[in-house]
This record gives structure tokens, C-alpha cells and sequence, in this order.
């Protein structure tokens, strides 16, 4: 679960925590396009190079290792897969070709992970609302997703709730092979889900007691203006992405193995 | 017997919430635990069936460690009704629900159907057997989740804010229960912040500050003495708030009840008109 | 005669589903700048009436209502939620469910925010609203790790924002200890004297809510069974006879009046019972 704690919010005050989200979504999209139009190691290791000045910038690097960490398992079956099927494919001749090839191919799914956990590192959920709103998406749809991470705290505490209820009517989770230990969470679900549901029902009255769908045209308390931060990762975003793409079009890339025979 | 002996509680979150707490509550013994929300009261009777172990001390149900035993072999001993029924309301019918924990405890069937038809009857809900509880209103759900916790006939009864939510009436037929079950001598605790209730009850009453015990003692002197009550931040009942202020005049501060209160009121009127 | 700002006649609804009705030919009217307490036994209606009043009953719940109501001096049938929202404001009884957002200001903006009024005045509203409930210094704070008793001063503030006329307030102090509710209801005492909000307070706990009611609405099996001046209705023996819970200072005043013993007036709470016990015995 380690991966998903580099997903996590992080409460800090660093430039990165205050920019944009719309723009860190945007180098996002850039690292991982620029990732998937290389297949040799070493662009890739230096795409992944690019990304540490900025997790040191936003001082998330303890969480961000983290993500890295739980992502080492699914990194290391894609190694696996990809350095099998090559051995199969290419033979045993071409084994220091086939170990670059997986690990650039791991490579960049890491760079893809590290980036996207930078995103989620540096955003707050209100602060990614926010965005979503601004980039014209259907309020609606942002208003279920804020309020959806609103309430995982509460759900979380109420599932905790459940399950000290019944465990005091003699529930016992732990016991049981592995088909009564999944019937014995129905009587956790069962409430969970019926008071979710209850629950939705009062929000729905506090929302309509608060005038909504009074209009189309919803206004916001807050605003979300790009600033300098903001216009200096989208130039750096831009310039690499160009690098990126005159690189693939006009320089030759050497293998590892021509550089470290 | 439940015997806690030095026990302090940090959450995982490192929140203390229990700083040192010692008592003893005897068999049959009737107990209300008050306190501000935030004192630590539901943190401490949760130890008391096991569902939370002690981060230091002791805690014993009779003679035996809670930390040795498990949540369920506790819970035959310690049962726990707590705040919101729909926390645990999960069958098909009002009867399914009450044997659930029965099965559990592994009684037999034909001992289930007897104890599922006592609680029933118990508790009023006869006409309830084969309703949804989720069709219940929501004084009924309150009762068929008493229920299914009588109907293993623990000896212990911990109830978790009972009165919340409750119109006058209801917290009457709260009462004579609690009276009823005093009579078959179970162990009550109820854990509450509703001081006009506890003083009709006029239980033991330990009252918690901030995750330690400030008082422990008879409800009547407990809630009419009014230093004791800033310090765990709890308004006194109405009558002796009253009785409070006269007391200058010489009216004795200990009063809960309203007749007791009416008649020493007229005698001392009295006296003044002579 | 001027118009009351909350007037009903006859009204009746039947949930949809249901046989019976939940509140029968209630006849009450509510006069502006009032402070009413609503009560009775559990079931006896008095949350279908409070729903009445914002318009959720009929729009929201759908079923049958049959009689008149108006609020604010619109027939509440013919108006959408959304238009009775800027009249009557509703404060429900769990605050977590009532708390959308992630930061406290921004849900206090939210009925602003639906209703499309323009920033800088959300912002204006908003922090006025804030200061009065006392939370500013909470303002970005997500909801989460609040109080039970700071996320229901925030959804006081939330409704106080769009400035309604009217707030309604269906047992807002169930979840919070004495205390709490204390505060709470203090500040709903200021918003009616100082801001004029007409409130109506649907309440069990009389002993801390009587002394600020002008007016006292008792309902009973979907009924209203006792309505007018609290004093009077307070000491009465129907009242009694109900079930209510009476604060115990006028139950006390019951028992002296019927032993003989006089007071000049009808006490709502142990403060006024003891101020005239104190007159009486000074002497």
C-alpha cells in the first residue's frame, strides 16, 4: 500500500505545492508522452533525472520514495515480462541488448509513476476541485468528486465503527477459510452501504436547501490565475518536450553497451 | 468484576486519550461515566469488551486480562449497544438480526429460537419478527439493537449514549429498562452527557476531565457540587442550579429531584411567614 | 393586518407510500422577527412541518400536501427550492451530512456560489457570516477535523450567508454535549435579537431553548395540540400530559401554584426561577 501513499496529499508550503494544478497536469502528460516516444535507456534515464530537482523543490522526496517503492513490485514484472519475451524472441546473443530494452522499458512506467505522484504530492484534493471547475468541466461532476474525498475520512471511520459493532456481537473476521471470511464482511458492507445511502439522501436535502441548480452560471469564491511559477514550468515543460522530439528526429541514440562495452 | 488498573490510551493518530485511569466496578453495580465530549469516556468503556487494548496498564474483566483474550470470547460476558443502531442493523428480518449474535456464540438452534422470542417480547418488537429492521422507525431500530445484544443475556451492559436523540417519553421507558435490568442484577454502565437523566437515575457517577477521572461518587453529590463540574466543563442539573443560588439563604445544594425540591422550598417559605 | 411571514391553513401531507399523513390540518402562523420553538413527542410530525417551509415538501419529496402555505409571502407549491432557498434557510440535524466541501469558507460560499452571486460579494457575505458565528479563524480548515459544535456553527454560517429571513432549525444540537449546545443555541438568540431572523427551533431540550422562545408550537400524532405564549402553555396541565420535557423550573412553579404558594409569573428556566425564589426570600 506503500504505492498509494505517494498518492497522498502532502500539507507543505513549496513553490510546487502553489502552482497551477492544470499546468503540473500538463507536465505530466508531456513527461509521459516524451516517455513513450523512447525506447532507448538513456533518454529515459535522464527523463527520470529531470523529475528530482523538482520532487527536492516541492520537499515531498521521503513520500515520493515511497511511491517508488510501491511501485518497485509491478515494475519489476514488467522487467521480467519484457526481458522473457525478448530472450525468447532474440536469443541469447543479444542479451546485453535485451537487458537495456527492459530496463528502459521500466524505465519508463517508473518515470510515468514519478510523475503522476509528484501531481498528487504537491495538489490538494480542494486545489485539483478547483482546477477541474476552471477547465470547464461539468460542475457536477467536480462537486461529486470534492465531496467524495470530503467524506473518505468520515466512511473510513464509520467502516471502522461497523466493525467494532459487530466484532462485539462475537463477529469474528480473522477465523474461517477463505469463502466464510468474505461472508463474514457482509455484515460490515451491508450497514456501510445503507447508511451511505442514507447519508447521500441528507446531503442531497442540505444541497437543495442551499439553492442548488439556481443557475447555470455558478460562480466561485476563489479564483485560479497562472502566475510566474506557473509560466516558467510550462516554458521548461515546452523546452524539453522540443529537445525531446528534435532528439528523436535527428540525433542517434548510442546503446549502454556501445558506450561501456 | 471489571478492574482497570493504571490504564493509559494513545490512538494511532498519537492522540492521549486515556492518562492514567484506576477503578473497580462491582457486580450489579449501576454506573453512568460523564464528561465532556472528548474526555475519553466511550475510549475507556471500549476496553472494557476488549475492542481497544491497553497502550500501558491493565484492564480485567473478572480476573482475566483483556489483552489474553479475544473481542468475541470477551463479548459473551460484555455486551456493548452502541450509539447508532445502523451501525450494526444489517439482516433480512428483526429476528434474523437478534440471533445473528446468538450463532455467533455458537448457542443451539432451539435455544436461539427460545432467546430470540424472550428479547422479542422483551423489548416489545413481537409484532416485528419477520419485518426489514431497516423499515423500522428509528426509536424501533433502537430496540431490536438492544435486543440482539440482551438475547445473549450478558452480565455486563455498557450502553453508549442512550440518550441522544430521545423525546421525554422515551428516555422514561430508557429508564424503568435500566431499572428492570438493575433488578435482574446485571452490571450497568452508561456512558453519558445528559445530566438530567443520570440525576433521575441517581446511579454511580465518574465523572472524566481530558482523559482522567476528576470524580467518582453518588450522582446526588457529584452533580450539585459545582466546582467539580466546571472542572469537567458540565452543566449541573436544573433544580440544583436553582437550589445553587439560594443557597445563601440557606437551602441545602444537594437537591435534584422537583417534589423534594417543592417541599423544602414551602417549608422554608413558611418559615418566613411566621 | 400585516402579513405573518410564515402562515399555514389546514395543511396536510402524506409521504409518498404511506397511508397515513405525517402532519394533519396544521394551522399555524409566524410572525416576523419571531422566535418559535417547535416540540413534541417523537413521530409527532414537526420535522415533515419544517420541511414544509423551505419547499422540499412537496418539490423535494414529492407525496401529497393538501391545504395552503405560504413563507415570505410566496406560496411555497408554486416556487422552486432553489427561490425559497433566499427566504428560508434549513440547518439540519447532523452536521457532518450537511458539509460538503473541503475547507470551511469554501462551504459557507456554496449557497452563494449555486445562486451565482458575484465574487467579491461571496467574499464579503462570507467572511460577515464567518465572524458572526464566531468561526472565522476556522475558515480553512477542512470539516473533518472539526467539533461537532464548529460543523454545526459552520452550517449556521452556510445558511446565514445567503441571508434569509427565516432559519429553521430541525434539532440542531441532537450530536453535542450540554455545553455545545449551549453555545449554540446563544448564537441563534443573537441572530434573532440582533440580525431579526424570524427562527424556528425544533427542539427537545426546553430547560436551555424556553427562555428564548416568544412563541411555542406543540405537536402531537401529526397535530398541533398547543400553540401560543410559552408561559402559559409551559405551565399548563396539557402540556404536562403530553410528554414533553418541561423545564423543570416551571414544573417546579406547577407545584407551588398547586400547593398554594404564588409566583408572580411563569419561570422557562432555573436562572428566572431562582431570580424570584431570591426576590421572595431577600425580604
Amino acid at each position: 500500500m506503500s504505492m498509494f501513499e505517494g498518492l497522498k496529499f502532502r500539507r507543505v508550503s513549496s513553490p510546487i505545492h502553489d502552482l497551477d494544478p492544470r499546468v503540473k497536469f500538463l507536465y505530466v502528460i508531456i513527461m509521459f508522452a516524451i516517455a513513450v516516444m523512447y525506447m532507448e535507456l538513456i533518454p529515459l534515464i535522464m527523463l527520470f533525472l529531470i523529475q528530482l530537482p523538482l520532487v527536492m523543490v516541492a520537499k515531498v522526496t521521503k513520500q515520493w520514495i515511497k511511491s517508488m517503492r510501491g511501485a518497485a513490485f509491478l515494475a519489476s514484472i514488467i522487467f521480467f515480462t519484457n526481458f522473457i519475451f525478448s530472450y525468447l524472441y532474440r536469443g541469447q546473443q543479444e542479451l546485453p541488448f535485451i537487458l537495456e530494452y527492459s530496463m528502459a522499458m521500466t524505465l519508463r512506467f517508473i518515470v510515468l509513476v514519478g510523475s503522476f505522484s509528484i501531481f498528487f504530492l504537491t495538489t490538494s484534493p480542494d486545489h485539483l476541485g478547483l482546477a477541474l471547475e476552471k477547465s470547464h468541466v461539468p460542475y457536477e461532476f467536480c462537486f461529486a468528486f470534492t465531496t467524495a474525498v470530503r467524506f473518505v475520512p468520515v466512511l473510513a471511520e464509520e467502516a471502522q465503527t461497523i466493525m467494532d459493532a459487530q466484532k462485539a456481537r462475537g463477529l469474528e473476521l480473522e477465523k474461517g477459510n477463505f469463502l466464510k471470511r468474505i461472508r463474514n464482511y457482509i455484515p460490515i458492507l451491508i450497514p456501510l452501504i445503507v447508511n451511505a445511502i442514507r447519508r447521500s439522501l441528507e446531503l442531497a436535502e442540505a444541497m437543495e436547501s442551499r439553492a442548488w441548480g439556481a443557475t447555470k452560471n455558478r460562480t466561485n469564491l476563489y479564483e485560479l490565475k497562472l502566475r510566474m511559477g506557473d509560466y516558467t514550468l510550462i516554458l521548461l515543460t515546452i523546452i524539453i518536450l522540443i529537445l525531446a522530439i528534435y532528439v528523436r528526429l535527428y540525433v542517434p541514440i548510442p546503446r549502454i553497451t556501445e558506450i561501456f562495452p | 468484576m471489571i478492574e482497570v488498573k493504571d490504564l493509559y490510551f494513545t490512538y494511532p493518530n498519537g492522540v492521549e486519550a486515556l492518562k492514567g485511569i484506576s477503578l473497580n466496578i462491582s457486580d450489579g453495580e449501576f454506573v453512568a461515566i460523564m464528561g465532556q465530549n472528548g474526555a475519553g469516556k466511550t475510549t475507556l468503556v471500549k476496553h472494557f469488551n476488549g475492542l481497544l487494548k491497553p497502550s500501558k496498564g491493565k484492564v480485567l474483566i473478572d480476573g482475566a486480562d483483556t489483552k489474553d483474550v479475544s473481542v468475541a470470547t470477551l463479548a459473551r460476558k460484555v455486551g456493548f449497544v452502541f450509539q447508532n443502531p445502523d451501525h450494526q442493523l444489517f439482516c433480512e428480518t428483526v429476528e434474523e438480526e437478534i440471533a445473528f449474535a446468538l450463532r455467533n456464540f455458537g448457542f443451539k438452534e432451539n435455544v436461539i429460537k427460545r432467546r430470540v422470542t424472550w428479547a422479542l417480547n422483551l423489548l416489545g418488537l413481537k409484532n416485528y419478527r419477520k419485518t426489514s429492521p431497516f423499515m423500522l422507525s428509528g426509536g424501533e431500530r433502537k430496540r431490536v439493537a438492544l435486543a440482539s445484544i440482551l438475547a445473549w443475556n450478558p452480565k455486563i451492559l455498557i450502553l453508549d449514549e442512550p440518550t441522544i436523540g430521545q423525546d421525554y417519553n422515551q428516555k422514561e421507558k430508557l429508564r424503568q429498562f435500566i431499572l428492570q435490568m438493575k433488578a435482574q442484577k446485571k452490571t450497568i454502565v452508561i456512558v453519558t452527557h445528559d445530566v438530567e437523566f443520570v440525576a433521575e437515575c441517581n446511579p454511580r457517577v465518574i465523572l472524566m476531565s481530558e482523559g482522567k477521572i476528576v470524580a467518582d461518587g453518588e450522582a446526588r453529590k457529584i452533580l450539585t457540587s459545582p466546582g467539580i463540574l466546571e472542572k469537567a466543563s458540565i452543566i449541573p442539573p436544573e433544580i440544583s442550579r436553582i437550589f445553587l443560588e439560594l443557597s445563601d439563604f440557606g437551602f441545602p445544594t444537594n437537591v435534584i429531584d422537583v417534589y423534594e425540591a417543592g417541599g423544602i422550598i414551602l417549608d422554608f417559605w413558611e418559615a418566613k411567614n411566621r | 393586518m400585516e402579513m405573518a411571514i410564515i402562515e399555514t391553513e389546514e395543511l396536510t401531507y402524506t409521504y409518498p407510500g404511506v397511508e397515513k399523513p405525517s402532519i394533519e390540518k396544521v394551522s399555524i402562523r409566524i410572525e416576523r422577527g419571531e422566535f418559535t420553538l417547535l416540540t413534541g413527542p417523537s413521530g409527532c410530525g414537526k420535522t415533515t412541518l419544517c420541511r414544509c417551509f423551505n419547499g422540499l415538501i412537496p418539490h423535494f419529496y414529492e407525496g401529497t400536501l393538501e391545504g395552503k402555505i405560504q413563507v415570505a409571502g410566496m406560496n411555497v407549491t408554486e416556487h422552486p427550492i432553489h427561490e425559497l432557498a433566499k427566504h428560508v434557510g434549513l440547518v439540519f440535524q447532523n452536521p457532518e451530512n450537511q458539509l460538503f466541501a473541503l475547507s470551511v469558507e469554501k462551504d459557507v460560499a456554496f449557497g452563494l456560489e449555486n445562486l451565482g452571486v458575484p465574487r467579491e460579494e461571496i467574499r464579503k457575505r462570507v467572511d460577515w457570516a464567518l465572524k458572526v458565528t464566531d468561526i472565522y479563524d476556522l475558515r480553512e480548515r477542512p470539516p473533518y477535523e472539526l467539533s461537532g459544535g464548529q460543523q454545526q456553527r459552520v452550517a449556521i454560517a452556510s445558511v446565514l450567508a445567503m441571508q434569509p429571513e427565516v432559519m429553521v432549525l430541525d434539532e440542531p444540537t441532537s450530536f453535542l454535549d450540554p455545553l455545545g449546545a449551549k453555545k449554540i443555541f446563544e448564537d441563534i438568540h443573537k441572530l434573532n435579537k440582533e440580525l431579526g431572523i424570524t427562527i424556528i427551533l425544533v427542539e427537545h431540550r426546553l430547560d436551555l431553548t424556553a427562555k428564548y422562545a416568544d412563541h411555542i408550537i406543540i405537536m402531537d400524532h401529526g397535530r398541533i395540540v398547543l400553540d401560543g405564549d410559552p408561559r402559559k402553555i409551559l405551565a399548563s396541565e396539557e402540556a404536562r400530559l403530553i410528554g414533553i420535557g418541561i423545564p423543570k423550573a416551571t414544573r417546579l412553579y406547577q407545584f407551588l401554584n398547586s400547593k398554594g404558594a404564588r409566583l408572580n409569573s411563569v419561570p422557562l428556566s432555573s436562572e428566572e426561577m431562582a431570580q424570584k425564589l431570591t426576590e421572595i426570600f431577600k425580604e
